[in-house]
């Protein structure tokens, strides 16, 4: 059945569209190998994208969730970076396939009659999809969107329907963002959504510091702190029930392998948001894939969901 | 009133005049179900004027596809377009992105496997205490209808306090939820059955959803601490509080007669229960599968849909018979068979998509606690009598299960 058919390929995407956005940004199409429906996702999201040099990084998604069959996201040419963003704008060509994570929503959309949203740069990438959604349910919003440039800044065409509740404000024409302006009085109706460099969000908290509590919310990628590499080669899984040990190579669940050897591991969606395969991890690092656990959970290491996550390590002792 | 147009496809559609909502088709509705599989991938419901799908592909590809598909509109035959809700529509079952995500990601953690670990030791020792009622100093052989002593009296017993809900009154819950299910259906005899009592059961239920009326430690505090972040509204709060005891107790109550009724009749399948414990959440999702205690749920097309051939076009209701779904051999070898070696996984019993039982989990634990508690006990289980049927639009239930339970030495 559908499920079934692809599970194979359920950690993959291929590279079905690529587009230069600004100077220094790329957005990329991606989609199922075959077509199929992906996982859902809201505004805020992101997945992690392992590319084939062995990177991994977070993206948000900026595309159009009505549309089940394709993630868009931005992605910057980053001059101090590891070569993630490199590779991405020099080498990765339509067709290529990546491996992906998630979607996982730490910066979700919180029911408000007002919002500001505050993007620099590439930060305007979730606030995208967020003033689309604002503008469903008829929230009275503005952005105020700042980058170095007007040609460096992504997505100012599509926004430009927005009309005046877009201030796109170029810092070589205009300045520094005026925070103080926007955020000097505390609404209590108001939700205030920041995306963008590190400056930024500083910036941003001390200019609401005196805002009632809750009212800002704010998207920081922090580089993942990985113990061990994500890996693309096969790893051993011991099942301490049985004693039994598999090995799980690429492109195999540890779960399809986990039944194969005659594992009972009950599941349900089988793309790592239902949670019924949650399984306690007795040791090894567990490569989270799913759309489930908050980052503090992550990094606990103490249980996973193997219809998509793997191994970082060698070898995973589950209790199954 | 707004009468439903005929349809305009420009295919042929296989026609099927039943009325699944009948007292003959919920004795027994797996000769419908066949039926309605067969006629093809997509039907014609003439007596309702509503589409429906029957077979395992076509429902879960229903159910995912919220796009198409939504909810907004009402997951029952009522079309909330042109029809006034019997209540305030649920922020969860009834909702479509964007408003549906908010109150989803607040309920998903509360009740998620991890947050549910601090109820397993409590849940456990509350179904052994249970079992022990019933059966300490009965004899070797106990006597009991399985349906109000097992599968009524543990949900009820551990779910309302899980939520925080005040001792008085707890006998309005099952009324409730069953009226709520029935709604969904068309306005027949059961819905009038519980028609005189809607006023006073929601505004019982109502009150319970309240802040003051809840405990401190429950899901329903987590689901107000939730909104004091401002992840929901003050005003979404109540109506969330409320989809937990609407959903979360006739269907939990009926999922575990279906399973008890199951081990009952498969006796091979209680030895390997009993010989390996573990085996409880598999026992209880195949018992889902098999019996489908929520056997439908409607969508409504939001643009013109193609299915197997057939449009069905915008804004018509589209009937899902997951219980068809759970039983078809085009997705299951031997469907009719209750199976404890069968990998029940991906059934439709939970729904799928965005609007899978959020409770999912509670529901399995409250399983594993109570099938544990019993294997423990009881040597062999066999039925002690006829057993008879609950009606309702929506659920397949028991009215009452007689067992007889052999106690081991």
């Amino acid at each position: 059945m559908g499920a079934d058919d692809h599970e194979h390929d359920a950690d993959r995407l291929v590279v079905i569209g690529k587009e230069i956005a600004a100077d220094g940004v790329v957005t990329l199409v991606l989609a199922r190998p075959d077509g199929g429906r992906l996982p859902d996702w809201a505004p805020g999201a992101h997945i992690d994208v392992t590319l084939a040099n062995g990177a991994t990084r977070q993206y948000s998604l900026c595309g159009d969730r009505w549309d089940a069959h394709t993630y868009r996201v931005g992605v910057l040419r980053e001059v101090a970076g590891r070569g993630g963003s490199a590779y991405v704008h020099d080498e990765l060509a339509v067709g290529d396939v990546v491996a992906f994570g998630g979607p996982r929503n730490n910066f979700a959309l919180v029911p408000s009659t007002r919002y500001l949203f505050v993007a620099g740069g590439i930060g305007i990438t979730p606030i995208v999809p967020m003033v689309h959604q604002a503008d469903l349910v008829g929230a009275d919003w503005s952005l105020l969107y700042g980058g170095r440039s007007r040609s460096s800044m992504a997505f100012v065409d599509d926004l430009a329907r927005h009309g005046d509740r877009v201030h796109v404000h170029p810092q070589d024409e205009q300045g520094l963002l005026p925070l103080a302006a926007w955020l000097s009085e505390a609404r209590e109706d108001t939700v205030v959504y920041c995306c963008g460099p590190a400056p930024l969000l500083a910036a941003v908290e001390d200019a609401t510091a005196h805002w009632p509590p809750h009212r800002l919310r704010t998207e920081r990628f922090t580089a993942a702190e990985l113990g061990a590499p994500v890996r693309d080669e096969p790893f051993e899984v011991e099942l301490a029930r049985t004693g039994t040990t598999i090995t799980v190579p690429p492109r195999t669940s540890v779960l399809a392998a986990a039944r194969e050897a005659g594992a009972t591991a009950l599941s349900s969606c089988e793309q790592g948001t239902c949670g019924t395969c949650e399984t306690t991890v007795l040791a090894g690092v567990p490569d989270h894939r799913d759309s489930i656990l908050a980052d503090h959970e992550r990094a606990a290491g103490d249980c996973m969901f193997p219809c998509v996550s793997r191994s970082c390590t060698d070898r995973l002792v589950l209790d199954l | 009133m707004t009468t439903t147009p005929m349809p305009t496809a420009t295919t042929s559609v296989p026609t099927v005049d039943v009325d699944p909502f009948s007292h003959e088709v919920l004795a027994d509705p797996l000769p419908m179900q066949a039926d309605l599989r067969e006629a093809g991938p997509v039907v014609w419901l003439p007596r309702y004027g509503v589409y429906a799908v029957a077979r395992y592909a076509e429902v879960r590809a229903a159910l995912v596809d919220w796009q198409r598909f939504p909810s907004s509109a009402g997951v029952g035959l009522s079309n909330f377009r042109y029809e006034e809700p019997w209540r305030p529509p649920s922020l969860l079952l009834e909702a479509d992105p964007p408003h549906h995500d908010a109150p989803r990601a607040v309920l998903a953690p509360i009740l998620s496997p991890r947050a549910l670990r601090r109820l397993r030791e409590r849940w456990f020792a509350d179904a052994d205490d249970l079992v022990a009622g019933l059966l300490d100093g009965a004899g070797d052989v106990v006597e009991l209808d399985a349906v109000d002593a097992l599968a009524e009296a543990f949900p009820l017993r551990v779910f309302p306090d899980a939520v925080g809900l005040p001792p008085e009154g707890r006998e309005h819950l099952l009324p409730y939820g069953d009226h709520a299910f029935n709604a969904f259906g068309p306005a027949n005899d059961l819905v009038a059955k519980g028609a005189p009592r809607v006023a006073e059961l929601s505004e019982w239920v109502a009150a319970q959803c309240a802040r003051d009326a809840l405990s401190d430690d429950g899901f329903g505090a987590a689901i107000w601490a939730a909104s004091d972040r401002g992840d929901i509204t003050p005003a979404q709060a109540p109506l969330i509080v409320r989809s937990l005891l609407t959903a979360g107790v006739d269907t939990t109550v009926h999922g575990l007669g279906a399973c008890l009724a199951a081990l009952a009749t498969h006796p091979a399948a209680w030895d390997r229960l009993r010989a390996r414990p573990d085996l409880a959440r598999v026992a209880f999702d195949e018992a889902v599968r098999w019996e489908s205690p929520v056997q439908t749920f409607f969508r409504t097309a939001d643009v013109d849909v193609p299915i197997g051939g057939t449009l069905v076009p915008e804004g018509h209701k589209i009937l899902m018979f997951l219980g068809a779904a759970n039983r078809d051999p085009r997705r299951w070898e031997r469907p009719d068979v209750f199976d404890l070696t069968r990998d029940p996984s991906g059934h439709v019993g939970f729904g799928m998509g965005i609007h899978q039982c959020v409770g999912q989990h509670v529901a399995r634990l409250e399983a594993e606690a109570l099938l544990g508690a019993l294997a423990r006990r009881v040597e062999r289980l066999e039925p002690a009598g006829e057993p008879e049927r609950h009606h309702n639009n929506t659920l397949r239930a028991w009215e009452s299960l007689p067992l007889r339970l052999h106690l081991r030495s």
